[in-house]
């Protein structure tokens, strides 16, 4: 089966799996996990340089950007502002308009502040970035981005670094009935059956980042999820079998020996 | 609040900024390249605010850092 290509704004990726550079346990160890991964698109976070201790490696020194696309995000940022700020700070150290848009609501949850993201939104797409916004599951809020303007929408699964998987799957359905921009689910996924079944309610992508730097062997749990994105693509693609409540034989009932 | 210009020995001037939050003091008014280079910091990997204006690249030769002025670096760091 032939798959259309995954496409946002105009740029078309290889892999549908979006991969984080946070938590790792070293540069050398996120880079064996990128390759791993397949992935060609990976976040990172725009921070004050350390001024006192230069000796620190480059974190761009472990990523090679002619195979992978640099995403800067805006976490930590709890206002409009303070998101807007922070994403042109990241145009300007990197070598896109694109920005991941987090504007946190909440410091225990890290629920996205809907109101607040869709008015960075509105903001960022006049100023020319291309959006990608982190957000609730919630259809509403993700029309309302997607009416902002936003490249995409990128519903959570569950709370960031959570691992739950996907909590309200009938939500990501809804989001994918009528979502017109490509669908990323981001946040939430624990482990490589989290992402197939995220991909398998019709997601167009997975962005996910603890789940592979915290698993114990990272490059492992990088692989597992290259393949449970594309397993999950493919099933979606083949169109699953209708649940029923009652069996239905595999094998013929008819010329069964002694009837 | 702009802070106090402190006397150096031999009655020079420092010049007394603001940078990344924290007070640092440089000998003389820099440009942002030379800020950069005294900090060896690579200046193709961060973005440079100056008084909450964002300074494009090509123009850290010529913006200069005076005395109080607050100058934000930053850089791309490992997230999610």
């Amino acid at each position: 089966m032939t798959d259309s290509p995954f496409v946002i704004a105009g740029r078309t990726f290889a892999s549908r799996l979006i991969i984080g550079t946070g938590k790792y346990s070293s540069h050398a160890v996120m880079a064996r996990a990128h390759e791993a991964s397949g992935a060609d698109m990976a976040t990172v976070a725009v921070r004050r340089v350390n001024i006192s201790d230069r000796s620190r490696e480059s974190l761009l020194d472990y990523i090679d950007t002619n195979r992978m696309f640099i995403l800067p995000n805006t976490a930590g940022c709890y206002t409009a502002d303070e998101a807007i700020r922070t994403a042109r700070l990241g145009r300007e150290a990197g070598l896109s308009n694109w920005v991941k848009l987090e504007v946190i609501g909440d410091e225990r949850t890290l629920f996205p502040d809907n109101e607040a993201l869709i008015e960075a939104t509105q903001v960022l797409v006049r100023e020319g970035f291309i959006v990608l916004p982190y957000t609730n599951d919630d259809p509403i809020a993700c029309r309302k981005l997607q009416d902002a303007g936003a490249a995409a929408v990128m519903p959570l699964g569950a709370p960031i670094g959570s691992g739950l998987g996907i909590q309200n799957p009938n939500n990501i359905r809804i989001i994918r009935e009528f979502a017109r921009v490509p669908l990323i689910v981001d946040a939430g996924v624990g482990t490589a059956s989290d992402a197939a079944i995220a991909m398998e309610l019709g997601a167009d992508g997975v962005l996910m980042n603890t789940a592979i730097a915290g698993a114990e062997d990272p490059v492992a749990m990088a692989t597992a999820m290259k393949h449970a994105v594309l397993a999950g693509r493919l099933a979606y693609l083949a169109g699953r079998i209708p649940r029923k409540m009652y069996a239905t034989a595999s094998s013929p009932v008819e010329g069964m020996v002694g009837q | 609040m702009k802070p106090e210009t402190k006397k150096a020995k031999g009655d020079e001037t420092m010049v007394q900024i603001t940078l990344n939050g924290e007070p640092f003091e440089i000998e003389r008014p820099l440009s942002v390249v030379a800020l950069l280079d005294k900090l060896e910091i690579d200046a193709r990997r961060v973005a440079v605010e100056h008084n909450l204006t964002i300074i494009k690249r090509q123009r850290f030769p010529e913006v200069i850092v005076n005395d109080g002025d607050q100058v934000e670096i930053v850089n791309f760091v490992g997230g999610g």
